[in-house]
């Protein structure tokens, strides 16, 4: 059957064209109908999978811009499903250029998601880059502008690399194909692909970009950031570098290095954004294993995470936008002025830490099961003990520095704390019941995941005794040694500090020993390279004066005194004298030439 | 009605403690002697009582202590450091 395709990215690009034309009372129900519109064509594509959108461009490439599979379907759903809530949840926003930046970066984000070839990746994944910066130079606050200028120069170079990459794979192979690499024959360009796709998904060493540039966001934007930059980064990986084991290794560390960061957090965002890390780490594991089991698992864990941190990202939202503060040592105790936002934040807490019920529950623990149906014991029980770590992190040590405890917050800001517009509370219900369905009812996404065949029962005697003791016992834990890990006014180093203090290196090299060395190698010049000239100049000025001058002036000088003499001698005004040279200068010319 | 439940408790942490304490008790016993270890994945698993419960106390007591010595270690530092 032949349907017709029409991309859902480009219904995402042409609202966001037309949104400035949209005013008065045209502008919510715009708002809100564009990512309805894109949502319904993901939901109609996603009944028709196919291949579609195949382009030949300059003659010589195929371009697919829309591949229709069992991978692409589900991240498809979850992107445009949370633009609906993220655009709901940025209904108050004014300035309408917040949304478009929006928009187009989810358009980014579709686009990548049904491409089928490098060339189309790379023209969205830019778009993503460049359309997500703004969301972070739309917050007036201070810092924001420099780390939008962090985070876009990591992605230009992300993006480089990646373009590095599939370049020299199009030299070797004349193949443009966005398909699964292989292990056994890795070339450089396997690896240039690989890390310009890692960069995305905030795998360390690439990933210091990520709490930098969630945490400056603006309110709405942070909300959009924290659901597709990554999770389109795990798609892509799931797509071409499922079962690689490198990916085991470090989504393991990746995973560890994000959650003890997060202890260490002051700042609510970037908090969260170290959650990230410690979550994406899981799914950078999945698709890693690469068993049916856990790319399934890396799916639906993408999938819920999206729901779960949007849900989080928003509570800290309203927070911020309730308060204007968004450090612990600035907040606290705040239950009674904002009970909602504390629900909906307990509510992405407990997901996130997969409490049975909720959609964490059954997302993690298909990617640590799938761990240990692979033997790898090791990686497993990290894992495990992460799991510890984000009930800790985002469960207990969130709600409690904000809600409860001693209040640290001057008085005006606790005044004014309330809880958010109703835009923001019912994306806040939305995404808060998502969680709890897909943690309740299980065929809601695992019918949608990409290997059917693959049966995984969550809710069996033993997980549940497994989850609820690590839950209650990590609880009691906190309970005695909150106070270890309470709210402090640090930052914490990271290795963004290479480029940060590097280029604050750079300003000093240059204001100082390079300054230094230019002034010194001018005075240099001056005296000995100019001096020297100036001398030589004007010893060459005197020779030519005096010497070239003096001998072509005195040779003149000779002749014009030789002509006087022979004038005076020859011209004496006497005729006969006169005759008698001429006849005389004429005989000897005569005889001369006569005789010679 | 979430400020006034979340008041109560607060009003009777005695009774909250007590509701914990018994709420942990019965999640150990009822996974030492009505759980099913038999599809666990390892040995210690099947063979340690309570053994994701221990896990769940040493792992939250290594990730707080190793966090708290890796950030004294140099790693946490003033907020205004990037500031020039």
């Amino acid at each position: 059957m032949i349907i017709s395709f029409f991309h859902p990215a480009l219904i995402m690009i042409i609202g966001a064209l037309l949104l400035p034309f949209m005013k008065g009372p045209f502008r919510k129900p715009f708002l809100f109908l564009v990512p309805l519109l894109t949502f319904l064509n993901v939901i109609y594509l996603s009944w028709h999978p196919g291949t579609y959108g195949v382009v030949t461009f300059m003659g010589k490439w195929t371009l697919v811009f829309g591949r229709v599979d069992n991978l692409s379907i589900v991240f498809g759903f979850i992107m445009a499903l949370m633009a609906i809530i993220g655009t709901i949840y940025g209904l108050h926003v004014k300035d309408y250029w917040q949304h478009m930046a929006a928009w187009f970066y989810v358009a980014g984000s579709l686009g990548v998601i049904y491409c089928g070839d490098y060339l189309v990746l790379f023209l969205f994944w830019e778009m993503m880059a460049f359309a997500s910066t703004f969301l972070i130079w739309f917050n007036r606050d201070k810092g924001a502008i420099a780390a939008g200028y962090r985070y876009l120069l990591v992605h230009t170079f992300g993006g480089v690399v990646l373009l590095l990459g599939f370049v020299l794979r199009y030299q070797a192979t004349q193949d443009l194909s966005f398909v699964l690499l292989s292990e056994e024959n890795t070339q450089l360009y396997t690896w240039l692909i690989m890390a310009g796709l890692m960069l995305n998904a905030a795998v360390p060493p690439l990933h210091s970009w990520l709490p930098d540039a969630y945490s400056k966001a603006s309110i709405t934007g942070a909300v959009f950031m924290c659901a597709f930059t990554t999770k389109t980064a795990i798609y892509t990986l799931a797509r071409a570098f499922a079962g690689f084991d490198i990916l085991i290794v470090l989504g393991v560390i990746m995973a560890i290095y994000g959650i003890v960061y997060a202890i260490m957090e002051n700042d609510i965002r970037r908090l969260l954004g170290w959650e990230i890390v410690s979550q994406v780490g899981y799914m950078v594991t999945g698709v890693g294993i690469g068993t049916a089991l856990a790319i399934n698992g890396a799916c639906a864990h993408a999938f819920a995470h999206i729901l779960y941190k949007g849900l989080l990202f928003m509570g800290a939202g309203a927070v911020i936008h309730a308060t204007g503060k968004s450090t612990f040592t600035q907040l606290g105790g705040l239950y009674r002025k904002m009970p909602v936002t504390l629900l909906f934040m307990v509510i992405g807490g407990i997901s996130v830490s997969a409490f049975p019920f909720f959609s964490g529950f059954v997302t993690k623990s298909m990617i640590i099961a799938a761990g240990f149906e692979s033997h790898l014991f090791v990686a497993a029980f990290l894992l495990s003990m992460v799991s510890v770590g984000t009930f800790l992190v985002a469960g207990l040590r969130l709600p409690y520095l904000i809600f409860f405890g001693e209040k640290r917050s001057d008085d005006a800001t606790f005044e004014k704390a309330e809880d958010p517009p109703w835009n923001m509370q019912l994306a806040m219900i939305i995404a808060g019941l998502l969680c709890f369905v897909i943690g309740s009812y299980t065929p809601f996404l695992y019918n949608m995941l990409p290997y059917k065949d693959v049966v995984f029962h969550p809710y069996n005697g033993y997980h549940l005794s497994e989850t609820l003791q690590i839950l209650a016992f990590t609880a009691l834990a906190f309970f005695f040694l909150k106070d270890k890990i309470g709210a402090r006014a640090t930052i914490s180093l990271d290795l963004d500090w290479f480029y940060r203090k590097g280029g604050q290196l750079f300003l000093w090299l240059a204001k100082n020993p390079i300054q230094w060395l230019d002034t010194l190698w001018g005075n240099v010049y001056r005296v000995i390279g100019l001096y020297s000239l100036m001398t030589t100049a004007r010893f060459w000025s005197w020779f030519d004066w005096h010497a070239i001058d003096g001998v072509v002036d005195g040779s003149a000088r000779c002749v014009r005194a030789i002509g006087r003499r022979i004038s005076i001698v020859l011209q004496r005004g006497q005729i006969q004298y006169t005759l008698y040279f001429s006849f005389t200068f004429a005989a000897i010319l005569l005889f001369s030439y006569v005789c010679l | 009605m979430i400020i006034q439940i979340i008041d109560y408790l607060k009003a009777h942490s005695g009774a909250v403690k007590l509701c914990t304490w018994v709420g942990l008790t019965t999640i150990i016993v009822w996974s030492v002697s009505g759980v099913d270890t038999h599809h666990a994945h390892t040995w210690m698993e099947k063979h340690i009582p309570g053994f994701w419960a221990l896990f769940g106390i040493i792992s939250c007591v290594i990730l707080v202590y190793f966090s708290r010595w890796f950030g004294k270690g140099g790693i946490m530092t003033r907020e205004d450091y990037y500031d020039n």
